[in-house]
């Protein structure tokens, strides 16, 4: 089991740890619902170092990145990001990250912890000559800092040095490099710092205000905003069209990318799924994972929930779920099967908040 | 850890206050809120129902988890703490008090020997 550089920390804070994706890390500090109000009202600080880090260079880099990726990274700046995926030769989700570009031709990817070793063989099994992956996963401790209050935070503890704009990047002169995004649909950045430096910075944002917080309130949060989570929501047998992340699938694209045909040839017949947005409607459990999803009369599956929990900003059991097409659009009533009892339920528009 | 001095314990961390053997109720202790974080949900049975020592009787759900609770005597379920399906926030706060959860009437009071009492409570969790 991995332990991230803020183990000792976190065991000091009283944090209960949980394995995560081969980690040992926290899963909460005070509760889950306090950390998850802390974020959404003020700041809180989430370590991240299991996340995986790469660095593709070289003169072909951008054109091969986006012969991998489904988003068109031609299009970005320097100093600028966005959120891409990489799919099979069937057009399912092998993983979803962050692509930057730090320079003309050099990016800087964040992948998911469980997926570091799939994608890097995916990767470089697809390689080209030009260009050059880098897994520099074991050199970063991380952090995400999210909530209104982030941006005051970093500088206080950092005054002089900005944050960069939205989905943007910035690379220190001490090899730590700031992003402008996250997981919890606040304003707020990611730190990655050599490991032996992630500590303090921790420290500093503790003492500055920030709320320690586990994985238990990022899933809370993420879910509220419909964020997917890979291996829930996304896996190898679902497409980002069924998935409703269309928005950053470039088909039109110049030279194409893995797994286009087949999303071409799903787009224009239309996905005959799509991952649905679903609330409880009256007082119930909380939703999770693997419950089934039945028509409004509790009498026809319709598909099992990929994500699910209760949300502590509604308070209502909140879920997602691959469900047929043409048959659940928002406002549709469902039900839910819960231990045997049927609850009913709502197709909303996403996100839930 | 508070484990109070008049009630009896099952392994699977339920508490049982035994002094009206009519009613005697019970919950889950201290140890047993704490590991299970907040708690969210509560799923109590029906007023009535006969149980048998051991039998699933409730539901209790975090934001992360679903957890069964047991019954720690048999018996017939003369009340359930209504209030908990509301609002079940007692059941950390005061577990051995208004988080109370059911009052079961015993079938067989020998049943309560069988269970801890708050030394050996103290030394399983030990």
């Amino acid at each position: 089991m991995k332990r991230s550089p803020l183990h000792e920390r976190h065991l000091a804070l009283d944090a209960r740890m949980v394995e995560f994706a081969g980690w040992r890390m926290p899963i909460q500090y005070a509760g889950i619902a306090a950390e998850h109000r802390a974020v959404r009202e003020k700041a809180g600080v989430f370590d991240i170092s299991h996340m995986g880090e790469f660095e593709v260079r070289g003169a072909g880099a951008c054109d091969w990145l986006n012969s991998m990726l489904t988003n068109d990274c031609s299009v970005l700046e320097k100093g600028e990001g966005q959120y891409t995926i990489l799919l099979n030769e069937k057009g399912g989700v092998i993983d979803d990250l962050i692509a930057y570009r730090v320079d003309e031709e050099r990016f800087f990817l964040v992948v998911n912890a469980a997926k570091i070793q799939e994608d890097r063989e995916w990767l470089r099994a697809h390689g080209a000559a030009d260009a050059e992956l880098l897994d520099r996963s074991d050199e970063f401790g991380a952090l995400a800092v999210q909530g209104p209050e982030s941006a005051r935070l970093w500088n206080e503890i950092a005054p002089g040095h900005p944050l960069p704009p939205r989905n943007g990047i910035r690379v220190g002169e001490d090899g730590s490099i700031l992003c402008r995004t996250g997981y919890t649909g606040e304003d707020g950045f990611e730190l990655f710092a050599p490991s032996d430096a992630i500590g303090e910075w921790f420290d500093r944002l503790l003492a500055a205000g920030a709320a320690p917080c586990g994985l238990g309130a990022r899933d809370t949060l993420r879910l509220e905003k419909c964020y997917p989570l890979n291996g829930s929501d996304l896996n190898p047998e679902r497409t980002p069209l069924e998935a409703g992340l269309g928005f950053c699938v470039k088909l039109d694209k110049t030279g194409g990318f893995v797994g286009d045909e087949a999303l071409r040839a799903q787009k224009a017949a239309g996905p005959a799924s799509r991952l649905r947005a679903i609330v409880l409607t009256g007082k119930a459990p909380p939703l999770r994972q693997g419950y089934e999803v039945l028509d409004e009369e509790g009498e026809t599956v319709l598909g099992t929930l990929a994500s699910g929990t209760l949300s502590p900003s509604l308070g209502k059991g909140i879920g997602m779920a691959y469900l047929p097409a043409s048959s659940t659009p928002p406002g549709t009533p469902l039900s839910v099967s819960i231990r045997g009892k049927i609850y009913p339920a709502e197709v909303v528009k996403k996100p839930f908040l | 850890m508070k484990v109070p001095d008049h009630l009896h314990f099952t392994p699977s961390h339920e508490w049982v206050d035994p002094s009206n053997p009519d009613a005697v109720s019970m919950g889950i202790s201290d140890h047993a809120q704490e590991e299970l974080t907040d708690v969210v949900y509560l799923e109590l049975p029906e007023v009535g129902r006969m149980v048998k020592k051991g039998e699933p009787i409730a539901v209790i759900e975090s934001v992360k988890a679903a957890n069964d609770i047991f019954a720690p005597v048999g018996g017939e379920i003369v009340e359930v703490n209504e209030a908990l399906a509301e609002a079940p926030e007692p059941v950390n706060q005061d577990p051995y008090g208004d988080g109370w959860m059911v009052k079961i009437k015993l079938a067989d009071p020998s049943e309560i020997d069988g269970l801890m009492n708050a030394e050996s409570y103290r030394e399983h969790l030990a």
